[in-house]
């Protein structure tokens, strides 16, 4: 068996490069794939986990978390969707109208 | 009709006045015009004939009274609403409510045709049944009530015509100087509180020897000096009796003549268990007196509008009150109290009379010749002046004299103010006749259009009972007879009573003397004005200066105006624009804007961009987690 711990470290790295993404990205797309990315890093993570304690719990919080991700996917490309056609782009510096 | 049965009944005293007010103001727009005044009227007839009959037990002499209590409002302190019934209060309430209730009617001819003709009644009735709560108090502090009911009805009636530019300030004036004699009443009674730890009269009357010392004594006599000072006109706070002849002549009659003006006397004399301590309390009130007597009088001299002639005649007349009680003369000071009452109610009404045939002209200069336009006006008129210069038999010598006598009788200092007693009484019949017969006699010297008639009977029956009162209301307290002194005795029981001398001598001896002073006055008076106009024109230019002064009142109130009233203006308006408006608007003002500027600083926050958004979201779930890594 691989030592659990690789997996996190890829998941960590996984999440990292997931949330550089979100910051640095301009296209709401792209954030929203980064965002993917993360939640997918936290599955493993907690798949690792669950495999390094025995415990079958982890793999259970990966299903509440893919039925969640899965939901808010669907509610912010339809918001996204929207925008686009508003707007004819994507660029998510473009929504600032509720400055201060 | 025992007083026991009577006892219960007297509450309606205060009662009936009181509910004519509150009727009158909430319903008395829906009465036709005379109806509201005879409503009025009609309450405080009743009032008089309660207290009347409840004086019946004090007329066999000896009944000490009792107290009535109606509610036991703040016992603990003896601040109860009750009633004492005993031969001074009741006197006091039969005149309060006799001649209110003569001015009652007078007015409802006086004020016809005034389209707040109700209102006029509402608040007459308000004032009696405030005059009535204090007379018949049997505490000081349902007394204080009273006292500040009164000056307030004041201040609403003197202000009644207030769309004029005269009236309200001469309410607002009323009012001030009032309350500076309250303040210093209120002192006392805060005195007497702490003494007695009551203000209830039989807790402190019975016990005021044995709690109060002589110096104590002395204060609460002084402050309720300046308590009644106020009220009643004397120096210094007699300022705004003048100015208050702005008021409705039947106001004038009632509240600064019959009535209110005399309850600085009323509670000097309910408080003589008090000044019994106190000489010098009893001096100074006296020396007041005097000198106000002899100040106002020189000050009537030579005023030319006819109301005013009268009411600085009222605050000489008081001051003759304030001699008397000062020199404990008790029963002289309420005697004259109550002739004054008559025979100035009676002046001021017929003055009213005048002038409502004027067609509201007040300054003498332009009346003469009413007489025989006026027979009945005039003829009362007369008998009234008579009666306020102390002409025997009619009642004002009877009391003069026996005030003047008991000064006399006191002796020492006393002496003094009796000799200025006596000059006052001069000048008093001097320039009562001068107005008499500068508005009666002489020739005419009205304006173009002028058309005097005597008025209605019901203006002029009033004057008639009261002329009649004038003549006959002297005879209940005669050397020969001292019917009043007996009906008061129980009442000043406990206080040592000054009186005239013993003596046929002596009594023919004083009152010559006040007799002759008298005739001098008024003939010398009357053969002054009786010439041509230019002639008596000529007569009061030769005393100028003096002349000026007396008519300008001394400038008392421009001094006052520099002394008190413009450095007080300074003072509001320091505190108003360097204080309130920079310090205490501009703290509230510098709370908002540094609410607005830490808006201002928290702003920025919002930026609009959704990645700086999630780059805070992402700083902060660093944080946390660190923190929570961390286990602290």
């Amino acid at each position: 068996m691989v030592d659990p711990g690789w997996y996190m470290a890829l998941a960590a790295a996984l999440f990292f490069i997931g949330a550089v993404g979100l910051l640095v990205r301009r296209n709401a797309l792209i954030m929203f794939m980064c965002i993917e990315l993360m939640l997918n890093a936290v599955n493993l993570t907690l798949i690792s986990a669950g495999r390094a304690l025995n415990d079958i719990n982890g793999q259970v919080a990966v299903f509440f978390i893919l039925v969640v991700a899965a939901a808010e996917v669907v509610v912010g490309l339809a918001i996204i969707v929207s925008i686009f056609r508003l707007r004819a782009s994507a660029s998510v510096d473009e929504l600032s109208d509720m400055r201060g | 009709m025992g007083i026991l049965r009577m006892t219960e009944l007297l509450w309606l005293i205060i009662a009936l006045p009181l509910a004519g007010a509150v009727i009158l103001h909430f319903f008395g727009r829906f009465l036709k015009e005379p109806l509201s005044g005879w409503l009025a009227s009609a309450a405080i007839a009743g009032s008089f004939a309660v207290a009347l009959v409840g004086a019946i037990p004090f007329l066999q002499g000896g009944e000490h009274g009792e107290t009535l209590l109606l509610w036991a409002w703040m016992p603990a302190i003896g601040a109860n609403l009750e009633i004492l019934w005993d031969p001074l209060s009741a006197l006091m309430a039969l005149i309060v409510t006799g001649v209110g209730a003569l001015i009652h009617v007078f007015a409802i001819g006086y004020m016809h045709g005034d389209e707040r003709f109700h209102r006029f009644f509402t608040n007459l009735n308000l004032f009696a049944a405030s005059m009535l709560t204090l007379v018949l108090a049997g505490n000081y502090a349902m007394l204080f009530l009273g006292w500040e009911l009164v000056g307030l009805c004041s201040y609403l009636l003197i202000g009644f015509w207030h769309t004029l530019p005269a009236p309200p300030p001469a309410a607002k004036k009323a009012f001030v100087v009032n309350r500076i004699g309250d303040f210093g009443l209120m002192v006392g009674l805060m005195i007497v509180f702490t003494t007695f730890g009551t203000l209830s009269y039989s807790g402190i009357f019975e016990s005021a020897g044995a709690e109060l010392t002589t110096g104590m004594a002395t204060a609460v006599g002084l402050l309720f000096l300046v308590g009644a000072a106020g009220k009643s006109a004397q120096i210094p706070l007699y300022v705004w009796l003048p100015d208050a002849m702005e008021g409705p002549t039947p106001v004038s009659a009632l509240i600064h003549a019959a009535t209110m003006v005399t309850a600085g006397v009323y509670l000097i004399a309910r408080s003589a268990a008090i000044y019994e301590l106190s000489t010098i309390a009893q001096v100074t009130v006296a020396t007041i007196g005097a000198l106000t007597a002899i100040w106002a009088a020189s000050i009537a001299l030579a005023q030319r509008d006819i109301k005013k002639v009268l009411a600085y005649s009222t605050v000489s007349q008081l001051g003759y009150m304030f001699l008397a009680v000062g020199a404990t003369a008790y029963v002289a000071g309420i005697f004259h109290l109550m002739t004054h009452a008559f025979f100035k109610a009676l002046l001021f009404l017929g003055a009213g009379s005048v002038i409502h045939a004027m067609s509201d002209e007040q300054d003498m200069h332009k009346m003469g010749g009413l007489l025989k336009r006026m027979p009945v006006t005039a003829w009362t008129m007369g008998i009234a002046t008579l009666a306020i210069a102390g002409i025997p038999p009619l009642a004002g010598f009877w009391s003069k004299d026996e005030i003047l006598a008991s000064a006399f009788a006191r002796s020492g200092w006393f002496s003094v103010l009796w000799v200025i007693g006596l000059v006052t009484a001069l000048i008093t019949a001097f320039y009562m006749t001068r107005q008499w017969v500068m508005v009666f006699l002489g020739e005419p010297r009205w304006e173009d259009g002028a058309d005097p008639h005597e008025a209605p009977r019901v203006m002029t029956l009033p004057l008639v009972v009261l002329a009649v009162l004038s003549v006959i209301g002297g005879l209940v307290n005669t050397p020969f007879r001292l019917t009043l002194e007996h009906f008061l005795e129980p009442a000043f029981e406990a206080v040592t009573l000054q009186h005239p001398p013993e003596g046929a001598f002596m009594f023919i001896l004083l009152a010559g003397l006040s007799v002759m002073a008298g005739l001098a006055g008024a003939g010398a008076a009357f053969l002054t004005y009786r010439q041509p106009t230019q002639n008596w024109l000529d007569f009061e230019h030769g005393f100028e200066p003096l002349w000026g002064t007396w008519e300008r009142a001394y400038r008392v109130d421009d001094v006052y105006g520099k002394l008190i009233v413009a450095p007080g203006r300074k003072t509001a308006e320091a505190a108003a624009f360097s204080v309130d408006l920079p310090v205490i608007d501009g703290a509230v003002n510098g709370v908002a804007r540094i609410v607005r500027g830490l808006g201002d600083w928290a702003r920025p926050l919002q930026t609009g961009f959704v990645r700086n958004y999630g780059a805070l979201f992402l700083a902060g779930t660093v944080v946390v987690v660190v923190w929570l890594v961390m286990g602290s």
